[in-house]
């Protein structure tokens, strides 16, 4: 199929609303609920994140003529290992306190849903140039996520934004939002407003 | 009933009623209740502990119930109105929420951090699950653990009553809670002191005799299963005793774990709670002894000195399942003779 076939654009946007990984997909659920304490952690998750994803869709792209389909997603599993693996080494390198704060998380991309689904339902059906820029999209998409959570929590959680003191001494920092709880209460609203939007885009008669 | 039953409009009035055989399905005889009216004897039955705290801990009891009371209501009518729903604000169970909700609090909690718990309660607690008779947890100590979450020193911050240090000259003396005091010093409260409530604790916990007359009017009223409460206490004090005969001098006695804390309160406003409680008589068993059980090995081997809260929250969740399985069998239901 020639590339011109493609919608570059639409497969870049569809990551932003139709297809946002943890909203609307429910997809990095893990990622998404564990390390978003902070808007700093959120974004360094959110980048590394994507350029596994970007790596991995470009690679199964590239080969996906070549793995028999019997043993495809164990291929993808190496090819991603390999990816992660790149990141987590340079997260360890270059910001050793953001790679300690998001200690396990790191290498827990390996099992992240949102690759595999991607590599399987996008990469190995479709041409180099498409599945760049789906992992553009989607990466994006799930980078502002992550972030959006991170600074619902941190701004709660600490009374700041990205450690810069944004509610002064009269607010007393809710210190749930920064535990486990806090982030399913953040998700939760997240989603459900989500929804919203997506149902009230639906019934506006401009929507088709 | 009877104006549905005789709507036949060509039979004159003056006539003398001609005996009709009406079939239908059971229930056959109706109480006459309805929520509001519920719910009003519930409130009525919690003005001796609102009561007790407002004497024990004055001006701020009285300030913390209605902060509690008025967010419940204005976020139940918040709510439903944004939702589009019936405004059901007025049957007294958002205000139940709100009294209960500060009777957990302590006398030193700030209003806005309570006027927080109370829409957390509502709004999350009940309304989201769908409103009245639909939630999963009692929505009053959602409200309390989301604050204890929240503002862990606020929610373990208590003082002495005011009735015991007015005299004093001071505004307030900071004080730990008999069973923070078993727990952490080894100290014992004495058992009068614990039932007629002069000490520190959260407002409405520290007088179980309070608690006791309206748990007792509401019992009369036959609004809760006496299974529930008793069963809670019970369970509380059996396996309070048995670590009690295992080393008296490290465990407190069975009496001290039913009077100290919320385990009355708990017992009976909340174990008691018609949403949150299982339906079937084996299920109310298992849901008030594992209850009790939790309670007393929280307080004994957990990290917090109460557990009342967690214990019953824990067991709510566990209500549909209990439900579900000790449904009694129907009249020819199951195996072959």
């Amino acid at each position: 199929m020639a590339n011109n076939n493609y919608n570059l654009w639409h497969e870049f946007k569809k990551g932003l609303w139709q297809e946002l990984p943890p909203f609307r997909l429910i997809l990095g659920m893990c990622p998404t609920l564990a390390v978003t304490n902070s808007v700093i952690n959120g974004v360094a998750m959110g980048l590394a994140t994507s350029f596994v994803l970007l790596s991995a869709n470009i690679s199964v792209s590239l080969i996906r003529k070549i793995v028999p389909s019997q043993v495809r997603i164990a291929t993808y599993v190496v090819v991603i290992a390999l990816y992660v693996t790149v990141a987590d080494l340079f997260l360890a390198a270059m910001f050793p306190p953001i790679s300690k704060a998001l200690g396990p998380y790191v290498p827990l991309i390996v099992v992240n849903c949102i690759i595999l689904g991607r590599a399987e339902g996008f990469a190995q059906k479709n041409p180099l140039t498409p599945s760049i820029m789906d992992a553009l999209g989607i990466g994006l998409g799930f980078t502002l996520s992550l972030a959006l959570m991170g600074g619902i929590r941190e701004i709660f959680g600490f009374g700041s934004i990205l450690d810069i003191k944004l509610l002064g001494e009269w607010f007393e920092p809710w210190i749930v939002m920064i535990l486990p709880a806090g982030a399913f209460f953040v998700f939760g609203f997240l989603v459900a407003l989500t929804n919203y939007l997506s149902k009230r885009k639906a019934a506006a008669p401009s929507g088709h | 009933m009877e104006e549905k039953t005789q709507d036949k409009p060509q039979e004159k009035p003056q006539e003398k009623p001609v005996e009709k055989l009406i079939v239908s399905s059971s229930p056959h005889f109706l109480r006459d209740e309805n929520i509001p009216k519920i719910m009003h004897a519930v409130v009525l039955a919690l003005l001796p502990a609102m009561a007790a705290s407002v004497y024990f801990f004055r001006f701020r009891a009285i300030g913390l119930i209605i902060v509690s009371v008025a967010t419940c209501l204005a976020t139940e009518y918040a709510f439903q109105k944004i939702r589009k729903k019936p405004i059901t604000v007025w049957d007294g169970s958002a205000a139940i929420t709100g009294i209960l909700l500060a009777l957990t609090l302590p006398p030193s909690f700030p209003y806005y951090a309570a006027a927080l718990g109370s829409a957390f309660a509502i709004a999350i607690g009940k309304q989201l699950f769908g409103g009245i008779g639909y939630n999963i947890f009692n929505p009053a100590l959602l409200g309390r653990a989301f604050l204890m979450a929240t503002y862990p020193v606020l929610t373990t911050t208590w003082s002495e009553p005011l009735a015991k240090t007015a005299k004093a000259g001071v505004d307030a003396v900071s004080a730990a809670t008999p069973l923070a005091l078993m727990k952490f010093e080894g100290k014992m409260t004495s058992h009068m002191d614990l039932f007629f409530g002069n000490i520190a604790g959260s407002m409405g916990e520290t007088s179980a005799i309070a608690i006791l007359i309206g748990g007792l009017y509401l019992r009369y009223r036959s609004y809760i299963n006496w299974k529930l409460p008793l069963g809670y206490l019970g369970s509380m004090a059996f396996f309070g005793a048995i670590f009690y005969l295992i080393n008296p001098s490290k465990y407190p006695d069975p009496l001290f774990h039913i009077l100290a804390g919320g385990a009355m309160l708990g017992a009976w406003f909340m174990v008691t709670d018609m949403v949150t409680s299982p339906v079937t008589p084996l299920g109310q068993w298992i849901f008030v002894i594992c209850g009790g059980f939790l309670a007393v090995i929280i307080r004994l081997f957990g990290g917090l000195p109460e557990g009342v809260m967690y214990s019953i929250l824990l067991m709510n969740a566990f209500v549909p399942l209990l439900n579900k399985h000790t449904r009694p069998k129907f009249f020819g239901e199951g195996g072959q003779a």
